[in-house]
């Protein structure tokens, strides 16, 4: 069973795509930050990361940097989900390390899609 | 004597100090024309003519005005051209003349000579009646005293008066000399006229009265018909140009003045200290005609008095005085006069080789001792003409031969400064008709009385025919000698100067200075460029003819100026018009503008230049003046406006990035619901096996995000609206507490689901001018918003409004975390989670501060947070009541 981590601050976002993964036979996490994705990742070591970007206290940018820089976590992988779209800030993310970036509001559907290509 | 060398001695070495540096030295330096003609003449005058003595003073008075316009214009050129004398003065404006300028230098020692030895003579009879030698004859020079007295002032003048070898610097030492006299001469013979008038008779009325029953009364207080009429104003317009043609005025007013502004005072100045040196005369003279029988001279009447009445301490002042007036005269005139004869006259016509070839510091030293001589002989001359001549004439009289021959100076000098026409020629033929009329009329009858001992010449005239008697040229005898001479000199000196200058025409060098004589404010700005020349010279030749007159280090210093002036390379090998005429300047101040100009052609290969020519070329670089100015007002005026444009646009970049960073932020902001929404409508579509507990999770959270859609849209709106101006405000009286308790009750149900206290002491009315709906919209906000930070059970939140004198305050605060440092300065601001970018604040709209701010803006109020109060957040706003 795949581990999932989803971080963002909208409970209403997070409510569905937690749903979603549940039913594709995931393992689920959440967290509200940057900072407790850290904290949960360092202990389950996700296998996929969906990242927004702008959060409270500890930002998606400096939550990629950090599991980049984490040996353990160099399997996991990331895919960013957030309502920047200019076509600057999606390189900036790929630049950065991240394997996926989808602008919200994005489609349920072909974020799985997405998911299950990096396997692929 | 001694005194003055110290009062000279410690201006040389003050010459920084304001005390010599004074429009006051100026205006009292003027007075230099009282000279002992005022001091003792006037009297005579007075004595027997009445008040005709004062045409001398009324001619200056009238000519003050005009100084403004024609001094200024005449210091100016002056200043310009570093002229140091009238003679220097007039030959440079009829093109550097060399033979005009030694003809003006003649016609001025002709002139001035007389007058002073004229001035000794008054030393010297004072003096007899002072020590009572009444029968005092002098048999040899040596023990004649006023012999000493002359040479003790050619030394003073010959050591202070030719200090630096550059005539045109101003001598402060003696120009304070001279100021101080002229307080002396002035206060002394004030004591005098007030003793005579006031001691010795009952004061003015008194006077009258005795005087009136004096035979000639009348004659001496009334005006004689025609006669007296024209030499009334005949001398009213002598005295006019002698206060600007005698050298030594010209010295004083031009040569030494320091600044233009100086002329402003001098202007009311000089006429008061006129009217003070004269309020006296008629009354010592009327003293003076009731006191003795005729068998005294009536100069020394203001001398006689005091001695007749036993005041020796009163007559040595007044002969203090009149001293006084004679030395400042005599120095200023013989300093003037010496300049022109060594600058005009010696060293263009005698030392110019020699200079050439001399070495820089005994060409400085050559000069000086070319003055100095000069100086001593003069007073020399003057002394023997004394001895010799000047027992015959009054004081009157022979001021009055002088300034007639100065005045043949007018008609070039002021004609010259306003019409471009006069030419050289003109002024020399003119100059020399108006002497040689003088010396038929006025001085050969004078000096043939002398020598023959009868009057046959002046009764028969030449040859015995009658209209050529000397008094009476073609028949008119109704003049005195002097304005008969006068009319008939200035007549013919006139006409003669403006037909010849009007049937030839001068050459190109007279057109040139005389267009920058009298465009002088014109070609002020073109400077050395307004002198027209064309031709070949080495800039080296140059140099080392300056350097033979000024020096190594003198002349380098200069020729850097000009270069760095007129940005010209230090290797250029050609000289151009400018440094030819900077040359010249350079030159004329040490040896005059005439030995300048010839030493200059001496060096230079000069191409003749037509009129036409030059007068295209002056036109020509006014032009590019003006239109370099033009430019210059125009590249000031582009760079200001670059300026200011770099200046909006970095405003606009500011404001675009703002505008960007808001609509990011309102899309972002926008992109969360919408996200939430989709996603969970994707989720309901694709599964229908959702049970239906979670299905109506779903749907609520599809409703409330599109509330908070809505509510964000509204927002965005209302500020987007209250930005623009586009919202009115619905303004009426209201009742500020019953608006708290409103918005109170909108957020109690919050409140007590939080179990938050809201304390309010609902007390006096306090009645302002508001829109009630935004009022409420604002501190809704602020209940809100101190709701949203207070903790659950234990949260307080205070609310106030007071009445200040002419605002209201209201004070929301709570005792929540209070607010980050960092933001405090932000919070106002529209959705101020955009300063730090990526990261999110607490929930909110992030719109509700910024919309508040808006509205108590649009109420002309203010809106801030006490950034002191740090128990919680403390917001506070004023609106004005009315």
């Amino acid at each position: 069973m795949k581990k999932i981590l989803i971080v963002d601050d909208e409970p209403n976002i997070v409510m569905s795509l937690e749903y979603t993964f549940k039913k594709k036979n995931f393992e689920v996490y959440i967290a509200r930050d940057g900072g407790e994705a850290l904290q949960i990742a360092n202990t389950i070591v996700p296998d996929i990361v969906l990242l927004d970007i702008m959060m409270p206290n500890v930002d998606g940018y400096e939550t990629l940097k950090q599991i980049r820089n984490n040996q353990n976590l160099n399997k996991t992988k990331i895919v960013f989900l957030s309502a920047k779209n200019k076509t600057a800030d999606i390189e900036k993310g790929l630049q950065m390390g991240a394997d996926k970036y989808l602008t919200k509001p994005f489609s349920i559907k072909k974020l799985v899609t997405e998911i299950n290509e990096l396997w692929n | 004597m001694a005194f003055l060398f110290l009062i000279a001695y410690w201006a040389e070495k003050n010459s920084k100090s304001k005390w010599v540096n004074n429009p006051y030295i100026y205006a009292l330096s003027l007075a230099v024309y009282c000279s002992a003609w005022t001091y003792y003449g006037s009297v005579g005058i007075a004595s027997q003519s009445g008040i005709s003595f004062l045409t001398i003073y009324l001619g200056p008075v009238i000519s003050l005005p005009l100084w403004i316009l024609v001094m200024r214009k005449i210091i100016r050129v002056s200043k310009q051209h570093k002229i140091s004398s009238i003679a220097d003065f007039i030959s440079l404006r009829y093109g550097n003349n060399r033979f005009l300028g030694a003809l003006v230098t003649v016609i001025c020692v002709f002139a001035i000579v007389p007058y002073i030895s004229l001035q000794l003579k008054a030393i010297s009879e004072t003096f007899e009646i002072i020590t009572d030698e009444t029968s005092y004859v002098s048999t040899t020079i040596l023990d004649d005293s006023t012999f000493y007295i002359a040479v003790l002032l050619a030394i003073f003048v010959a050591f202070y008066g030719t200090q630096a070898a550059d005539a045109s610097q101003r001598r402060k030492g003696i120009m304070t000399t001279v100021a101080v006299e002229s307080v002396f001469k002035l206060i002394f013979f004030l004591i005098a006229g007030i003793y005579v008038t006031f001691f010795l008779f009952d004061g003015t009325s008194d006077m009258y009265q005795k005087a009136s029953q004096l035979d000639n009364f009348n004659q001496i207080t009334a005006f004689n018909g025609v006669t007296s009429g024209f030499n009334w104003m005949f001398t009213i317009a002598l005295s006019f140009f002698a206060i600007f043609l005698l050298p030594r005025q010209f010295h004083v007013a031009v040569v030494e003045n320091d600044r233009e502004r100086y002329l402003k005072k001098a202007i009311w100045m000089f006429p008061l200290y006129l009217f003070l040196f004269n309020v006296f005369v008629i009354f010592i003279a009327w003293a003076g005609n009731l006191s003795f029988e005729g068998n005294v001279n009536q100069d020394y009447y203001i001398l006689l008095l005091p001695l007749q009445n036993n005041n020796i301490v009163l007559a040595l002042l007044v002969f203090l005085g009149g001293f006084s007036a004679v030395i400042s005269m005599v120095v200023v005139s013989t300093l003037a006069l010496s300049t022109m004869v060594s600058n005009n006259l010696v060293i263009p016509y005698g030392f110019l080789d020699m200079f050439v070839k001399g070495d820089p510091e005994k060409n400085a030293n050559y000069i000086k001792t070319i003055r100095r001589i000069s100086i001593f002989s003069l007073i020399i001359i003057a002394y023997f003409f004394y001895v010799n001549f000047s027992y015959e004439l009054s004081l009157y009289s022979i001021g009055l031969i002088s300034f007639v021959i100065i005045a043949q100076l007018a008609p070039s000098f002021f004609i010259g400064l306003f019409w471009n026409r006069g030419s050289a020629r003109a002024v020399k033929t003119g100059m020399s008709i108006g002497v040689l009329i003088v010396v038929y009329t006025l001085i050969l009858p004078f000096v043939l009385n002398v020598l023959q001992g009868n009057n046959s010449f002046v009764e028969q005239g030449l040859f015995g025919v009658e209209l050529l008697k000397p008094y009476a040229l073609l028949g008119i005898d109704f003049l005195s000698p002097e304005a008969h001479s006068f009319f008939w000199s200035m007549f013919l000196n006139t006409s003669s100067f403006l037909i010849i200058s009007l049937l030839s025409k001068g050459n190109y060098r007279e057109r040139n200075y005389a267009e920058m004589f009298i465009n002088s404010s014109n070609y002020a700005n073109l400077q050395d460029g307004a002198f027209v020349w064309k031709g070949e010279a080495y800039v080296t030749d140059i140099r080392a003819m300056l350097k033979r007159f000024l020096g190594e280090y003198k002349t380098e210093r200069a020729l850097n100026l000009f270069n760095m002036k007129y940005d010209i390379s230090k290797e250029e090998e050609m000289a151009d018009a400018r440094l030819i005429n900077f040359s010249e300047k350079l030159l004329t101040g040490s040896i005059g503008s005439a030995s300048a100009r010839i030493l200059i052609d001496s060096v230079v290969k000069e191409e003749p230049v037509s009129l036409i020519e030059v007068l295209n070329i002056l036109e020509e670089s006014k032009k590019t003046i003006a239109i370099n100015k033009a430019l210059k007002e125009q590249s000031n005026e582009l760079t200001e406006t670059t300026k200011q444009l770099k200046a909006a646009n970095i405003e606009l970049l500011e404001q675009d990035r703002i505008k960007d960073e808001f609509l990011d932020t309102v899309a972002h902001e926008l992109k969360t619901p919408i996200t939430s929404i989709k996603a969970a409508s994707e989720v309901l579509t694709d599964d229908h096996e959702m049970p239906d507990e979670l299905k109506t999770k779903f749907l609520n959270t599809i409703v409330s995000d599109a509330d908070r859609l809505a509510r964000l849209i509204h927002n965005i709106l209302d500020l987007e609206k209250l930005s623009s101006g586009r919202d009115e405000l619905e303004i009426q009286t209201n009742q500020i507490d019953k608006t708290i308790d409103k918005a109170i009750h909108g957020v109690s149900q919050i409140a007590n689901k939080k179990n938050v206290a809201i304390h309010y002491q609902n007390g006096t009315r306090i009645y302002a001018n508001y829109d009630e709906d935004r009022m409420l919209q604002v501190l809704t906000n602020l209940l809100s918003n101190a709701l949203k930070f207070s903790e659950p059970e234990n949260g307080e939140i205070m609310i106030q409004a007071r009445q200040k004198q002419k605002t209201i305050e209201v004070t929301v605060q709570d005792n929540g975390k209070g607010i980050p440092a960092e933001d405090i300065n932000y919070i106002f601001d529209k959705f101020y989670q955009a300063k730090h970018q990526n990261i999110k604040k607490p929930k909110g709209s992030g719109l509700g501060l910024a919309i508040s701010k808006k509205i108590i803006e649009s109420h002309r109020g203010k809106i801030w947070i006490d950034k002191k109060y740090n128990r919680g957040a403390r917001f506070l706003f004023t609106i004005p009541r009315s």
